[in-house]
């Protein structure tokens, strides 16, 4: 099976780059959804029977991250009409160097985890590490509400990636649990965008520091 | 059979809300699905809650739950059958009774999602008292209290419905943290989630653990005195047919969990039984006397659900005294007491609530002075008042008076045995409890003066008009459910010694119908309703002969009396509350006259709430300004917060390194 999901593991790693190097919001996002489409093949092959609910955790995973929270990104993205990440906290090669930085420790320091024996060999964990990097490099560097967004997707897809190494332990409400957060995580960012949108007429997130009482 | 039929009944309370909503959220049609609907499920459900009732023995069934540590274990005895039929009785009354008192129509932005959290409540409840497994226990724990919360809550444009839906919001969320922390002592040590566990020893550290977290917990869910700061707000901010399925029912809950937390145990120190004694009295009598205080209808009602809870728990402590001290005399009576208790205030406070609700539908306010006069305009809510009224007051021919018979009973024997000074507290609870009932009667005979009797205080109430029959049908229900048990107590003498089969580990397992003369009171009760019935029916036959003629009363020499000089609800309840005058803390603004023509000025009075007002609201405040420290660390850039996030983060790893 590995040698079927290792490779699938790279384009995720590789789709990380992608995210973290690009200065367009549209190929961001495009970036999110393609990792998506890749999890959900993986969360398909990682069960060891080709069941109904492989099937429809798949199948779920791939409408939601793959399709439907995109495709929601990238209308919110046409109605507030801006195409850049403009002066990051963080320059996208700093942040490129940083995450391949953090890919590289994330593969010696799954090593040294306490792990179950199937999941040693595997890229699972270092994937799952480097991801969930990815994601906080994008929540802390940039400032755009949307690129925040992305930001919770790919951690959640670092989260999700970390539960298939428990797949066969972990029951099939957690996995659907997790799914919903997620659901539920974006729709509330996708309101909070929007009212900061209205509120502030932009949607740089440093704003936000007006609230503060 | 009786498990199935269970599991429909909450299923189908549970769903009635979403069916009625896909009907439409705002249509006729969709009031009348839900209604359907719950009655049908309630209707299935009190079949099973009497088919378990009725004979000793226990049914588990169990399926699966992919839930860490759940499992989906139900047990229905003779105890849940007995909480089972409460829920549903008033369950299905609340619904039906929903028809007249907030249709769609009329509240077209929160019908439907009033709905849907109402059916939630019932279906929680319900599946709650069956639960065996504490990870089912919690669940359903949580349903019904957070759809409790979006029900207290349901107009949310009112600010005092906001506050009141806060409290009780925080009161809940503290009561669950630490009924969560009871079942993990369990837990450890019984090592399983079931809940089928008796004989622990009550006199270990557990013991006390246990014992500690379950009385607070299960406490603030019932409303026991110093806990009760939620309850008040929230019973008088629902809308009428939620206070009387959470006051009837959803307090009863931390009852329940009260009574299985005494049954998880074999032995039990003596003191848990004279803690909960001590707890009850305070309860009963601070409840009755804040309840006479109140200007508010409902809220006077809410603080008689604290006086009742106090009454159910003083039963339930002299139970665990008798155990304490091996009496099971002690312990059928107070068990009985308390449970039967249960299922009464169950009864007539929801009826009591239900007319409160049909009073406030035909005028408008909930405020006691600006009523008057409504006997004539509402009649059969009147009746239907009156009846509750009579039946909370403990006094005979009605339930309210059985129930506490034989608590009155178990104190009374409680001083005739040995016990030393324990005996002596128990009797001592006797006379208490006759105080209580007094204070209880003189309450609610200023409630029903004020506002059926004597004349209109203001404008409203003028265009009143009688409500229609699904708010009436409920009420009668509930009115003759009152009526059977006070002039048939034999009826329910099985069904508590069924009950208290499954709490008690007693070997001498006593029936109430040896301890309490029964037969010879139903007879007297029974006698006096009918006589009761028949003066009535004599007298208005010649009242309604006669000619009424109309005139002024004595004006004490004042030429123009008007409605609003007649006795308020204040001046009426002014001697008592001063009684309780150090309790209660009434305020009042009252003019000091110095001149022979003085100007015109006001008089107020308001009972605080004391609990919230004096302790609560300032330790909460006290710990606010201590936490506002906290505000160095956050600068208000949400991405310093993701760095927090991720410092953690790597700490954590590090240090698991």
């Amino acid at each position: 099976m590995a040698v079927i999901i290792d490779p699938l593991l790279i384009v995720v790693l590789l789709l990380n780059f992608f995210v973290l190097g690009a200065s367009r919001m549209k190929s961001i996002i495009s970036g999110s959804a393609a990792q998506g489409v890749v999890l959900g093949a993986i969360a398909l092959l990682a069960h060891d029977e080709f069941g109904f609910q492989a099937l429809l955790i798949a199948l779920v995973t791939i409408t939601l991250k793959g399709i439907g929270i995109p495709w929601m990104l990238g209308r919110a993205l046409r109605d507030v009409g801006i195409r850049r990440e403009v002066e990051p906290y963080i320059g996208l090669i700093p942040s490129l160097l940083v995450g391949a930085l953090g890919t590289g420790l994330a593969i010696l320091f799954a090593h040294a985890l306490p792990l179950a024996k199937q999941s040693v060999g595997s890229l699972l964990v270092p994937t799952s590490l480097s991801t969930v990097l990815t994601g906080f490099i994008l929540l802390t560097s940039r400032r755009k509400a949307i690129s925040q967004v992305v930001g919770y997707l790919i951690l959640e897809n670092g989260v999700f990636i970390m539960g298939l190494t428990l797949v066969s332990a972990m029951p099939f409400l957690v996995e659907m649990g997790v799914l919903l957060d997620l659901l539920v995580g974006i729709f509330v960012m996708g309101i909070i965008v929007n009212h900061i949108q209205r509120e502030y007429a932009s949607l740089d997130t440093t704003r936000l520091s007006q609230l503060k009482g | 059979m009786n498990i199935a039929l269970v599991l429909v009944a909450v299923s189908l309370a549970a769903g009635s809300g979403l069916f009625a909503a896909a009907a439409g959220f705002r249509t006729r049609f969709g009031d009348w699905i839900f209604a359907c609907l719950m009655t049908l499920g309630c209707a299935c459900g009190l079949v099973a809650a009497f088919g378990s009732m009725l004979r000793v023995g226990t049914v588990v069934w169990s399926h699966p739950w992919s839930v860490p540590g759940g499992l989906f274990q139900i047990r229905l005895d003779a105890l849940a059958g007995m909480f089972l039929g409460q829920i549903f009785l008033i369950g299905a009354a609340g619904a039906i009774y929903a028809l007249g008192y907030w249709p769609a129509h009329k509240h077209p932005r929160t019908a439907g999602r009033l709905r849907i959290f109402y059916g939630l409540m019932v279906a929680g409840m319900a599946l709650l008292v069956i639960a065996e497994n504490s990870i089912l226990f919690i669940f359903s724990w949580e349903i019904m209290a957070i759809a409790a919360f979006f029900a207290v809550s349901t107009d949310d444009h009112l600010p005092a419905v906001r506050e009141s839906g806060f409290v009780y919001l925080v009161a809940t969320r503290v009561g669950t943290l630490l009924i969560i922390a009871m079942f993990a002592v369990l837990r450890a040590v019984t090592g399983s989630f079931s809940l089928a566990i008796h004989g622990l020893s009550g006199a270990s550290s557990i013991g006390l653990a246990l014992f500690i977290l379950g009385l607070l917990g299960f406490g603030m869910k019932a409303g026991l005195m110093p806990l009760h700061v939620w309850l008040p707000g929230a019973h008088a901010n629902a809308p009428s047919h939620v206070s009387a399925l959470m006051s009837g029912v959803l307090i009863k809950m931390g009852i329940y969990g009260l009574i299985r937390l005494g049954s998880l145990f074999d032995t039990v120190p003596l003191w848990w039984g004279l803690v909960l004694f001590g707890l009850g009295i305070a309860s009963a009598v601070l409840g009755v006397a804040f309840a006479i205080g109140q200007h508010d209808l409902k809220r006077l009602l809410a603080y008689h659900s604290v006086e009742n809870i106090g009454i159910i728990v003083m039963g339930l402590g002299l139970s665990l005294i008798g155990r304490s001290t091996g009496h099971p005399t002690l312990v059928a009576l107070g068990l009985a007491g308390a449970l039967l208790h249960t299922w009464n205030h169950g009864l007539f406070k929801a009826l009591l609530f239900l007319s409160a609700g049909s009073v406030i539908h035909a005028v408008g306010t909930r405020e006691i002075d600006a009523l008057g006069g409504l006997f004539r305009k509402l009649p059969w809510t009147s009746i239907a008042f009156l009846t509750g009224a009579v039946a909370i007051c403990g006094l005979p021919p009605l339930n309210g008076f059985i129930s506490e018979l034989f608590i009155y009973i178990g104190m009374l024997r409680a001083g005739l045995y040995e016990l030393g000074p324990v005996g002596v507290i128990a009797s001592l609870g006797a006379p208490i409890l006759a105080l209580v009932g007094a204070l209880a009667v003189a309450c609610f005979v200023k409630v029903f003066g004020v506002v059926f009797l004597g004349g209109p205080r203001s404008h409203h109430g003028s265009t009143a008009h009688e409500s229609p029959w699904p708010m009436l049908a409920p009420m009668a229900l509930l009115a003759a459910c009152c009526v059977t048990i006070g002039a048939l107590p034999f009826l329910v003498v099985s069904i508590l010694d069924h009950a208290s089969v499954v709490w008690g580990t007693a070997p001498h397992q006593l029936s109430v119908r040896a301890l309490a003369p029964l037969g010879p009171i139903g007879w007297l009760n029974l006698t006096l309703i009918v006589a009761v019935v028949l003066v009535a029916i004599v007298l208005a036959r010649v009242s309604s002969r006669r000619r009424v003629a109309k005139g002024p009363t004595w004006d004490c020499g004042y030429s123009s009396p008007s409605p609003s000089m007649q006795y308020t609800a204040s001046s009426f309840a002014d001697g008592i509350v001063d009684m309780f005058g150090s309790v209660l803390r009434l305020r009042k603004n009252s003019p000091t006259l110095t001149q022979p023509f003085p100007s015109p000025s006001r008089f107020e009075s308001h009972v605080p709430e004391v609990v919230l007002d004096l302790f609560i609201t300032p330790i909460f405040r006290w710990i606010g300004r201590l936490a506002s420290w906290a505000r160095i660390i956050q600068p208000g850039s949400s991405h310093l917060y993701v760095t927090y996030i991720l410092a953690t983060l790597v700490v954590m790893l590090f240090i698991w390194h």
